[in-house]
């Protein structure tokens, strides 16, 4: 066995998994507090060997080549973990009021922060499927989990169905890559393709790869399944949804575009051009004609990913760690916006509508703070770190002399700005429908404080994060 | 001692004190702030080097090594009275919204302080991204003083305000980053060495054009700006008017000029076209209105097209050159804008502000609704028909010394623009007087009127201070172009040599 160590975290992870799923069992309704608790000091324990067992600097891999520790998934990970804590701390009230079953809630989204880590870890094309569908099984699970609610069964059946298409095209193309370089491992197809880059079979497996992130991603034209999922999962889950994994879906498209078909560039650079410009535009302009605020947040999401794809596609390090940059500020930031709504919608009270938002200045002057916050910082405004976050991807794809993408991409920006202005105008300008203030427990509202504070501590300091996105690519 | 910091972050930080020290004890907690810091900003003025049109009181620290963004700050003689500007308007709105604001006032205020640290930071930045940022962060306060605090329509203007600026900006971006892959430095200074090339210049150019144009604004793209000075409290309609339209000005000198001047060159006319149209045409329009606020806001845009025509006549005159003194002709062209700028500055809060005395006692901005007012407020009618003879530029006050030093300048280059941009002394005092007028003359026009009370002691002080500055400047502007001079001069050299 070599250095099977660098997966203690994942090891611990899944044991823990086992004890909280059993020992659930066993405990009475009323101490139910017991997986919260357990969950999160699991996730922390998690964060800690993780860093434990990351080598200083360099890459070491574990279980013959096929997961790696490097300076990225390190990364990723800890962000990964930390966003997952904020997520189960927001959603605890919400899943207590609505007496979803609680201990499913925290073990299913426990399997997908492990299947996540594993995606980021992988430096296979199995490992990296294999962490996926961990991920993918435990989300359609979650969506169907409040299974009483015809919303929620409904969006759960398309998530299933549609994610299930796209898990069968990765798996094709996957298997073209395969059979046009003989290997699972992605340096030894790195290798492979740097003699012959031109090979077909590898190309069109690629073309095939890239629909499968790009569903997994909900880029556009492969989104139609985030707002139905969006809507219709318990807001805890969509919650989930709308964050880490974002983070997860950049570290694979890393893995496959980059430290697998690095040399392959041009012919996936020309899919992501389209990708994004599809999703920033759809996503903006689609946005605005939303009603539900998780419709709109899941439109909004799709012009991010556009983003995120644009570093991406720009081929080079400042694009690789500006795109990270984009995905570990906007799960934050994704965190936060949903953590409001769930605050909100306590007691029996579903937040939908952007409506539902009025007045919220005048019934909690943080939350509406926070939420405005959370907001400018998806428009990308500064001193906000959603300003940053574009900045970077733009000036990776300017450098790339792709100035008409940058263009493309702030215009709709300031589309999209509309739809988040609108959304202020209702906590700000209106009056509130009910005049009731809205109060959630205390470490609930230190956190979202926290969480809004965030944006603009790291707005105005967008190195604390920026160095390490750097160094992760560096060299 | 770093001053600019200081004033920046005072503000800033003071603003969320304002905050916190609540409803009850904001009011003399943000007149503390805003008089400190404009204390601090006479230390620019008084330690200022007039022989010098390097950056003074520069400050530089690395903010974001992997981009090349500094943190770094300094002034020369065109920021630095637009500081002074900026800091000393703060505090007439202070003042101004003392017991007018009743709610939520320590949020008003604090919004305020918030501004003016960011605005003060867009004059000071010499790095193109930290420009960028307090550019754009200053949206987001006014953004909510004209959202919560303004008329009925105010969801309306300020959502257009907000994204009519935004659209324009982000061009600007845009351009700077591509700017940075050239000059691999975001510094501004580095910008105004970068060579460029003709297509790219003339794409620069508009980028910047863009920003600049709506914000400061020029005609076609003015229309947000009407809707938001309705719309506004009396302080924000005072402070869009004196600071923030500045900003565009202000970018123009920064950035248009010296970044692109081979294609503000050729397409100087392109501008001063634009410019003329805004002074001719948007004076008839002001003449039309029948809502106060909506006059002045036009009149606003009318002498702004005088700040774009005073900048871009510049390149008229060297090209001429009719007495071999083409030099010295446009810097007074530049000069005369930048006092436009500040004697505006003064006059436009001044008008709001007076608007705004009013419209607390009558809670309405029709002229229909006035009438007479000289012979209930007999003090108001002093200072408000003194401003209003600013504004039409009457000799002896600011407002006639930039126009005349650009209406002299235009001369230099083509008889026809000076004759069009001296309609202004015609059309700006027919719109203005008639007003005034039918507002302040003539028999008490209803029972309302009747029933107006004078200006208070703090509305006094408010407008006296203001009418001081429109006095001195107009008696003795020298001190104001003193400080400049050495920077305009550098400025126009600067753009006399080809990039190309």
């Amino acid at each position: 066995m070599d250095n099977i160590g660098l997966a203690t975290g994942e090891i611990f992870l899944l044991c823990a998994i086992c004890v909280i799923l059993i020992g659930d069992l066993f405990v009475s309704e009323n101490r139910r507090q017991m997986s919260y608790l357990l969950s999160q000091l699991t996730l922390v324990i998690t964060l800690i060997l993780t860093w434990v067992v990351a080598p200083e600097t360099g890459s070491a891999t574990a279980f013959g080549g096929s997961f790696v520790m490097d300076p990225m998934s390190k990364l990723c990970k800890s962000w990964i973990l930390v966003v997952s804590i904020g997520v189960f701390l927001y959603s605890r009230d919400y899943i207590n009021a609505r007496r979803i079953m609680n201990g499913e809630y925290y073990t299913l989204a426990l399997s997908g922060v492990l299947g996540m880590m594993i995606m980021v870890s992988s430096s296979t094309m199995l490992t990296l499927y294999l962490g996926l569908e961990l991920l993918s099984l435990s989300l359609y699970a979650l969506v169907a989990l409040n299974r009483t609610d015809e919303k929620s069964s409904e969006a759960a059946m398309k998530y299933f169905v549609l994610g299930a298409l796209a898990s069968g095209a990765l798996l094709y193309g996957i298997s073209m890559i395969y059979g046009a370089t003989g290997s699972l491992h992605f340096d030894v197809i790195a290798a492979k393709l740097g003699e012959d880059s031109s090979s077909t079979a590898a190309v069109f497996g690629l073309a095939f790869v890239v629909v499968g992130i790009a569903f997994k991603f909900g880029a556009a034209p492969f989104h139609m399944w985030v707002p139905d999922v969006y809507e219709g999962a318990p807001t805890s889950v969509t919650l989930y949804i709308s964050s880490a994994p974002k983070i997860a879906a950049f570290a694979i498209s890393m893995r496959f575009l980059v430290d697998g078909l690095e040399t392959a560039h041009a012919s996936w650079q020309g899919m992501l051009i389209i990708l994004s410009v599809l999703s920033i535009v759809i996503g903006n302009v689609i946005a605005l004609a939303q009603v539900s605020i998780k419709r709109m947040l899941a439109y909004s999401t799709i012009s991010h990913v556009g983003f995120i794809l644009m570093g991406i596609l720009a081929g080079n390090d400042q694009g690789y760690s500006a795109s990270m940059f984009y995905a570990i500020t906007y799960a934050l930031t994704s965190m936060g916006a949903f953590g409001i709504l769930l605050a909100m919608g306590r007691a029996g009270v579903e937040i939908n509508l952007l409506t539902d938002l009025r007045g919220l200045f005048r019934r909690n002057p943080v939350y509406a703070a926070v939420m405005m916050v959370l907001l400018v910082s998806m428009a990308g405004v500064p001193p906000t770190v959603g300003f940053y976050a574009k900045l970077a991807v733009l000036n990776a794809v300017v450098q790339a002399d792709l100035v008409w993408l940058a263009v493309l991409a702030v215009v709709f920006s300031v589309v999209g700005a509309f739809y988040y202005l609108r959304v202020i105008k209702y906590m700000f300008f209106d009056e509130p429908a009910e005049t009731q203030p809205v109060d959630s427990s205390l470490d609930v509202q230190v956190g979202l404080t926290i969480n809004g504070a965030a944006m603009i501590l790291f707005g105005v300091f967008p190195g604390l994060i920026m160095a390490a996105c750097v160094a992760a690519f560096a060299g | 001692m770093p001053i600019l910091s200081i004033i920046i972050w005072l503000t800033i930080l003071g603003g969320f004190l304002v905050l916190f020290s609540g409803d009850s004890r904001c009011r003399p907690v943000a007149l503390g702030v805003s008089i400190l810091a404009f204390v601090f900003s006479l230390f620019l003025y008084f330690g200022f080097d007039k022989g010098t049109a390097d950056l003074q009181f520069v400050e530089h620290v690395a903010w974001l090594p992997s981009f090349g963004v500094n943190y770094s700050l300094g002034v020369d003689g065109i920021a630095m009275p637009l500081i002074l500007l900026t800091t000393f308007i703060n505090i007439i709105v202070v003042i101004s919204a003392w017991e007018v604001i009743q709610d939520k006032p320590a949020l008003y205020l604090a919004s305020f302080q918030v501004m003016t640290g960011f605005m003060v930071g867009v004059f000071s930045a010499a790095d193109a991204i930290l420009f960028y940022v307090f550019f754009e962060a200053t949206l987001l306060p006014m953004f909510l003083i004209i959202g919560i605090w303004g008329g009925p329509r105010r969801v309306y203007a300020t959502i257009k305000f907000f994204l009519y600026t935004f659209l324009g900006s982000v061009f600007m971006l845009v351009a700077l980053i591509y700017m940075y892959g050239q000059a691999d430095s975001f510094a501004i200074a580095d910008f105004h060495k970068l060579p460029l090339g003709s297509t790219a210049q003339t794409l620069i150019f508009f980028a910047f054009f863009i920003a600049f144009a709506v914000k400061i604004p020029m005609w076609p793209v003015h229309t947000w700006l009407p809707d938001a000075h309705v719309e506004a409290p009396t302080a924000g309609s005072a402070v869009l008017a004196a600071i923030m339209l500045k900003m565009g000005g202000y970018g123009f000198l920064r950035f248009s000029l010296p970044i692109v001047p081979d294609a503000s060159q050729q397409l100087a006319w392109f501008v001063i076209l634009l410019s003329l149209i805004a002074v001719v045409y948007i004076g008839f329009v002001a003449l039309a209105q029948a809502d106060m606020k909506k006059l002045i806001a036009y009149s606003s845009i009318s002498h702004m097209g005088f700040v774009t025509l005073g900048m871009f006549i510049v390149f008229g005159i060297l090209a001429k050159d009719v007495d071999g003194q083409s030099t010295s002709h446009a810097v007074l062209g530049l000069e005369g804008a930048m006092v436009q700028m500040i004697s505006h500055g003064f006059i436009s809060a001044a008008m709001f502000l007076c608007v705004g005395v009013i419209y607390d006692r009558m809670h309405s901005r029709q002229i229909s609704d006035y009438g007479g007012v000289a012979n209930t407020m007999p003090v108001f009618a002093a200072f408000m028909v003194f401003f209003a003879m600013a504004n039409a530029g009457l000799p002896g006050t600011s407002g006639f010394v930039g126009e005349f030093m650009v209406i002299l300048a235009s001369f230099k280059a083509n008889f026809w623009f000076a004759f069009l941009a001296a309609t202004t002394l015609i059309l700006g005092a027919a719109y203005t007087l008639w007003m005034v007028k039918r507002v302040i003359f003539g028999e008490i026009a209803n029972d309302n009127v009747a029933a107006l009370t004078d200006v208070n002691r703090r509305e006094i002080i408010m407008l006296a201070l203001l009418a001081a500055m429109v006095l001195i400047f107009g008696i003795w502007p020298q001190p104001m172009v003193d400080v400049m001079h050495t920077s305009i001069s550098n400025l126009v050299s600067h753009i006399t040599v080809s990039k190309l």
